[in-house]
């Protein structure tokens, strides 16, 4: 239990990886970055989390009641999940635009046009 | 390079770094220890300044500066997105077909409409009370929108989103962020310092001092910055197509 | 009790990043990140982290797949054009 959620952030980490190296189309691998990036916003708040404790908002809880999680590492996965958004729409505007021009979205097919 | 061996190199590079991750996930401090002491800290800094929900806090208050950051980033991706979405000179706007949209579907997307925009609302406007915010909010509120676009059809989505509006208020957002820190500069304190506006009783609309301006001004920022960026996307899946021949 | 929760859910996100790498086409690998998504936010609710929980929701399950669709019917849209002029 200790290390798990850190463990279970580097297997899914990897497993976006192989999805990056070994996908066939531009598309999907988008998505398996998608899936990179998942993984940092479960290794944040694994880093965050206190056994026992709520969440840092105090508009039903009395300050000092309870322990509560590190709100630090949560603030840092928000922005995480937000510039990620931005990535995947502004990678996806590019694939439009390669499948627009090249007319394949497979990237060895890609490589043989440019020659 | 042959397939074959890119698997190869592949397999060799993951398991390094597969190893590389383990050795420091087991030298992390150990999941669900009790010693946090910036958290700590930074829920002690909010409660000073009667914000009730420590994240938007951080957001909007110890961190606007990086939230500042953010924001341009969004805006700077929408506007490169909308760039390279936009109709070329080989391309032509086609009518989009009116389709039939099955009864169940027509009525709960209608029925969902009104209700996701005003949660959307709310989540932006009790960002700095309840879990919520600008972020979350602006993105439910946005994409409430299009269920339009499920219920009806896309030119009815067109009459109801303006996207010169949206692009004025984008833009509009990001300055408001941006001179509401100046203000803070003119108050003769430093930028973004949430010093301007009286604090105000812990756990109310008001409370805060500017964290709630920041939220609204970043809830208008996302909701606007999704719809463009759907219309962006919309545009190329439903409208424009290529010449002919080309 | 919690702990149990922890555990379930995490092997849940693991399951589904595995699927959402292995389904190669690309329209149903939207939804399958979609429920990624899904599960994602039922991990940071039980992890205590609601606002994170609620941005997951709705850009993970919502915004992110809606983008991938709407890609795939472009580019669908595309080679059927290219066809038509063949």
């Amino acid at each position: 239990m200790h290390v798990l959620p850190y463990l279970v952030a580097a297997y899914v980490f990897l497993t976006g990886c192989y999805g990056l190296a070994t996908s066939r189309n531009l598309i999907h691998t988008v998505g398996c970055l998608a899936v990179c990036q998942s993984s940092t916003y479960v290794l944040l708040l694994a880093v965050g989390y206190r056994d026992g404790a709520t969440a840092p908002v105090f508009s039903d809880l009395a300050p000092g009641s309870r322990p509560v999680v590190d709100p630090i590492v949560q603030a840092l996965t928000l922005t995480d999940i937000v510039v990620g958004a931005t990535v995947t729409a502004l990678l996806l505007a590019l694939v439009l635009q390669i499948a627009k021009r090249h007319g394949t979205l497979d990237p060895d097919e890609l490589r043989e046009l440019r020659g | 390079m042959s397939q074959r061996l890119r698997l190869w190199l592949l397999a060799v590079g993951g398991a390094g770094v597969a190893a590389l991750l383990v050795a420091a996930c087991l030298d992390l401090p150990a999941f669900g220890g009790r010693r946090h002491p910036y958290g700590e800290r930074a829920v002690a800094a909010s409660l000073a300044r009667h914000t009730a929900n420590t994240i938007a806090s951080l957001n909007f208050d110890q961190r606007a500066y990086d939230t500042l950051g953010e924001i341009s980033i969004l805006f700077a991706a929408v506007l490169g997105c909308l760039v390279l979405l936009r109709e070329a000179r080989d391309e032509h706007r086609a009518q989009p077909q009116p389709a039939e949209v099955a009864l169940p579907v027509r009525r709960y997307a209608l029925i969902a409409l009104p209700v996701a925009l005003l949660t959307g609302l709310y989540v932006i406007a009790h960002g700095q009370l309840s879990p919520g915010g600008g972020f979350q909010g602006g993105v439910v509120a946005a994409t409430a929108l299009h269920l339009l676009y499920l219920g009806a059809d896309y030119r009815a989505l067109e009459r109801v989103r303006p996207l010169g509006v949206f692009d004025v208020c984008d833009a509009l957002a990001v300055s408001a962020y941006a001179v509401l820190g100046l203000a803070g500069l003119l108050a003769g304190t430093a930028f973004l310092a949430n010093t301007l506006l009286p604090y105000g009783t812990f756990n109310t609309l008001s409370s805060g001092g500017t964290v709630p301006l920041l939220n609204a001004a970043v809830g208008m920022e996302v909701a606007s910055a999704v719809v463009l960026l759907l219309a962006g996307f919309l545009d190329q899946a439903v409208e424009i197509e290529e010449e002919r021949g080309s | 009790m919690a702990d149990a929760v922890i555990v379930v859910a995490l092997l849940l996100v693991a399951a589904s990043a595995t699927a959402a790498v292995a389904q190669r086409e690309p329209a149903r690998q939207a939804l399958v990140l979609s429920v990624l998504g899904v599960v994602l936010a039922v991990l940071f609710t039980v992890l205590q982290a609601p606002d994170v929980g609620l941005s997951q929701l709705a850009v993970g399950s919502a915004l992110t797949p809606l983008l991938i669709m709407l890609s795939v019917r472009k580019v669908r849209r595309q080679a059927r054009a290219k066809d038509r002029a063949r």
